[in-house]
């Protein structure tokens, strides 16, 4: 466990004991019990508001996006991972504006002549396109598109001492 | 009749649990007033959900980039339709490999069907595991590229909604960012 305090430069150096183990042990098999906090507070031997109070702070400073569920890709809704190739002055304009639509969660600059890629996701195929048609319109640039055929990993979270090396 | 009402249902739960659980004594008692739904029937549904495999996983979600694994990478494989299967089974064990999809190709511009991610800390890190992955699975013949993230521009969960419903939420968004 003291593995994860050695990285160095990130957020977390100043991770707390109660934090880290919130951070590795709370991934999966959360609590559907109607008080969760004070259930993982009595596993972890300290009081609801303190869980309460690290997961707060673990959310402001960005180390944890929720408390919630991951949905399987395409069990309640499309999706696709979409790239562009934008010319290099255009960058920044365009990726701002695909990260301002709600249906777009990741959207990274990678390195590649394909340089941004983001994911796309709606209720409908029909929404789909449309949104990936709208970015045509929008951009001038056009959009691949990459739909998802066969999920060969199961997320069970991210293990931060195993990857650790 | 009774099925649409429950994927209704389910769908206005999903809606409200999506941006993830309030930090409150009572979080789903929270996301049941919101939504005109009991405590146990926010519970009942989520069992149900997670029991069907819509939610593959319901806890902290945590940022990797936050926690120094900033460099990821995007490997892309050109593998023949009959092998992609098996192959992709293989990666995906791996536990270096977070994300292991078969995609559509896109020709002539993108031949790639195999995409998996490799998280780590600084670049050699990813390249390393790359190299052991090319090794133990005998991947040196096969065409990939490489495409390391440069910058994040948004990470978050998925938001499903439908589109006619989305333009206030839209205008919040456009307005935060």
């Amino acid at each position: 466990m003291t593995n994860v305090l050695n990285l160095n430069g990130s957020a977390h150096e100043e991770l707390n004991e109660l934090q880290e183990r919130l951070l590795n042990d709370f991934q999966s098999n959360f609590s559907l019990s109607p008080t969760p906090y004070a259930d993982i507070a009595s596993d972890l031997r300290v009081t609801e508001a303190e869980v309460i109070e690290a997961l707060q702070e673990l959310s402001e400073s960005k180390i944890i996006s929720r408390v919630g569920p991951v949905f399987r890709p395409h069990s309640i809704g499309t999706s696709t991972l979409a790239a562009m190739a934008v010319p290099k002055g255009l960058l920044q304009y365009v990726a701002k504006y695909i990260s301002s639509l709600p249906e777009v969660n990741h959207n990274y600059e990678r390195e590649h002549r394909f340089n941004l890629w983001f994911v796309v996701t709606a209720t409908t195929e029909e929404d789909l396109q449309a949104v990936l048609m709208e970015i045509e319109e929008n951009t001038g640039i056009a959009v691949m598109s990459l739909p998802m055929l066969e999920s060969y990993h199961i997320d069970l979270g991210f293990d931060l001492n195993s990857n650790n090396q | 009749m009774a099925k649409a009402h429950n994927h209704n249902t389910d769908q206005l739960l999903i809606e409200a649990i999506q941006g993830g659980l309030p930090l409150v004594s009572r979080p789903y008692a929270a996301i049941g007033k919101d939504i005109g739904m009991s405590e146990a029937e926010v519970i009942r549904r989520l069992s149900q959900l997670l029991r069907s495999g819509v939610i593959k996983r319901f806890g902290v979600v945590v940022c990797h980039r936050k926690l120094g694994y900033r460099a990821n990478a995007m490997v892309v494989w050109d593998v023949p339709d009959e092998q992609v299967a098996a192959l992709g089974q293989r990666l995906g064990q791996f536990e270096c490999v977070t994300l292991c999809y078969r995609r559509a190709r896109h020709l002539p511009d993108w031949p790639y069907n195999l995409f998996c991610m490799i998280h780590g800390k600084d670049r050699n890190m990813v390249l390393d595991k790359l190299d052991e992955l090319v090794e133990q699975c005998n991947l040196s013949h096969i065409p990939h590229q490489v495409l390391f993230s440069r910058h994040c521009f948004k990470q978050r969960g998925a938001i499903y909604k439908h589109r006619q419903a989305v333009d206030p939420i839209r205008a919040y968004l456009v307005g935060k960012t």
